[in-house]
């Protein structure tokens, strides 16, 4: 399959447009969950206004949430897909670009020193686009995430001993869970890397925190972490908005990876309740759009 | 818990007499700005023209659209998704805020820390806590974006809207030294140990 870069860029613009308004199916069954058992009247009651807002957002064909994020497109290149890295980066930029500017979207992206904002969601290395590949013939994935910063300043990585056991890696994420409170906008998903290097470990637990949920860790070792961790970060009683009760998290998601001797990583990156994700196939019969 | 409803501008009296737990419903005038803002009016020391002495200010920077100027868009500039973000880094400026500008009311998410609970208590003020990522549902809450100041900050412009029925919004942090967050965040300390018990971990 030859990829046509003019499908793809108006694929990358209404993604993320798509991405800022409508929430994905497990995010919604996920609330449904949390206010069916929330105790805490406070909690219920905000968990009430959240889900109200996903309905006002789709009746009135808006964004659910002022922070239109730091743009993520996550590409998987399938088995004979032909296209140059080159341009396929261009059109993804492209089609960010225009979203903002054609819809038009707030601009959430500044020069790190100067501040300084082009009013196009871009700039240097951002969007953030990451190319991987996968086995399925003739299709290009697309993943867009408009990763809202509350959650992506609830972002932490500590390089424990081995001595420190797993052990270290729960209390690592109990701690920064209580830290991070109410800032990160909770329920959140909270995602959790272990292993790999320093940059590797960080990757997992953006991974992970953009995981659907429902999914379940591939390693029986982080599948295990992932319930352990999930029931402790609840019983914490931070709750929706840290003002109390037992939403704090829908789950703690973990990416594991195989890391040295000498050491044992963990990361920690969460996502806010508002976890947009859209997502595009493209095959030889057109754009497909999902989740 | 009582409910409150208040034309703004509000006196000092009344934002003493409101408790955490109290629910808040605002009326008329409503002001926004966040990071790059404040640091313009306090680090650079930038005055603004707008008048924000016993006004409520929101954490936020909206999306928009620019508009020709006309009854509806006074100040050139139609809302599109106006929501909050983050109270947390904006937690420094809160006293020169108070102190400075006469701000009354902070709205935010996630709340803010011990300077601006002192910051409340010495001066009168209060936080008021808005559900963050609701942001459809409050943008229906603004009717006009009135004015603006700071521009070239743009979104993290000084903007003035005309709100009707703003809230209701939770009395998080009073004037009195009370902190919702400081409640919930003490017991999840408290609860610390026995959540890592559970997992078989000594604390």
């Amino acid at each position: 399959m030859k990829v046509d870069l003019e499908a793809l860029e108006e694929t990358a613009k209404l993604l993320y447009i798509r991405a800022l308004k409508v929430l994905p199916d497990d995010i919604k069954d996920g609330f449904e969950k949390l206010d069916a058992a929330e105790t805490d009247a406070t909690g219920k009651s905000i968990l009430a206004t959240m889900i109200k807002n996903i309905d006002v957002a789709e009746d009135t064909d808006n964004l659910l949430c002022q922070d239109t994020g730091i743009p993520i497109y996550n590409i998987t290149i399938g088995r004979g897909v032909e296209v140059d890295g080159i341009d396929l980066k261009a059109a993804i930029r492209k089609g960010c670009e225009r979203a903002t500017t054609e819809y038009p979207l707030r601009s959430s992206i500044v020069h790190p020193m100067t501040r300084e904002n082009e009013h196009t969601s871009c700039g240097h290395r951002v969007p953030v686009i990451t190319v991987d590949f996968s086995d399925q013939p003739d299709e290009l994935v697309i993943e867009m995430i408009p990763k809202g910063s509350g959650s992506e300043n609830g972002s932490f990585l500590k390089m424990c001993i081995p001595a420190e056991g797993v052990g270290g890696i729960m209390t690592f994420v109990v701690d920064k869970v209580i830290e991070a409170g109410g800032k990160v906008c909770p329920p959140t998903i909270v995602g959790v890397g272990v292993g790999g290097t320093a940059d590797l470990c960080t990757k997992l637990a953006k991974i992970a925190a953009i995981r659907p949920l429902g999914s379940v860790c591939g390693d029986p070792e982080g599948a295990k972490l992932e319930l352990e961790l999930t029931d402790a970060v609840n019983s914490l009683g931070i709750g929706p908005q840290g003002l109390g009760g037992d939403s704090t998290s829908f789950a703690v998601h973990v990416e594991t990876a195989a890391t040295h001797i000498t050491m044992n990583p963990v990361a920690v990156n969460i996502q806010c309740h508002s976890a947009r994700r859209a997502r595009a196939t493209l095959t030889p019969d057109g754009v497909e759009i999902g989740f | 818990m009582a409910e409150h409803e208040f034309t703004m501008p509000i006196s000092e009296d009344d934002v003493r007499k409101l408790k955490t737990g109290d629910h808040v419903v605002l009326q008329d005038t409503l002001f926004g700005l966040r990071d790059a803002t404040l640091i313009h009016m306090f680090d650079k020391g930038r005055e603004t023209r707008l008048d924000l002495d016993g006004h409520a200010v929101i954490h936020t920077a909206p999306n928009l659209k620019k508009v020709p100027v006309s009854n509806s868009f006074p100040a050139g500039y139609q809302s599109i998704c106006i929501g909050t973000t983050t109270s947390a880094r904006m937690e420094r400026f809160t006293r020169p805020l108070m102190e400075k500008n006469g701000v009354r009311m902070i709205i935010g998410k996630g709340g803010l820390g011990d300077d601006s609970a002192k910051a409340f208590k010495d001066l009168g003020g209060v936080y008021l806590a808005i559900i963050g990522g609701t942001a459809a549902l409050e943008t229906t809450w603004i009717e006009r974006i009135l004015d603006v100041d700071m521009d070239d900050l743009n979104p993290e412009s000084l903007w003035q809207f005309e709100i009707k029925d703003f809230g209701p919004l939770l009395v998080a942090m009073d004037a009195h030294g009370a902190s919702l967050y400081d409640a919930v965040n003490d017991q999840a300390r408290d609860r610390r140990a026995e959540a890592l018990a559970r997992m078989g971990v000594e604390s």
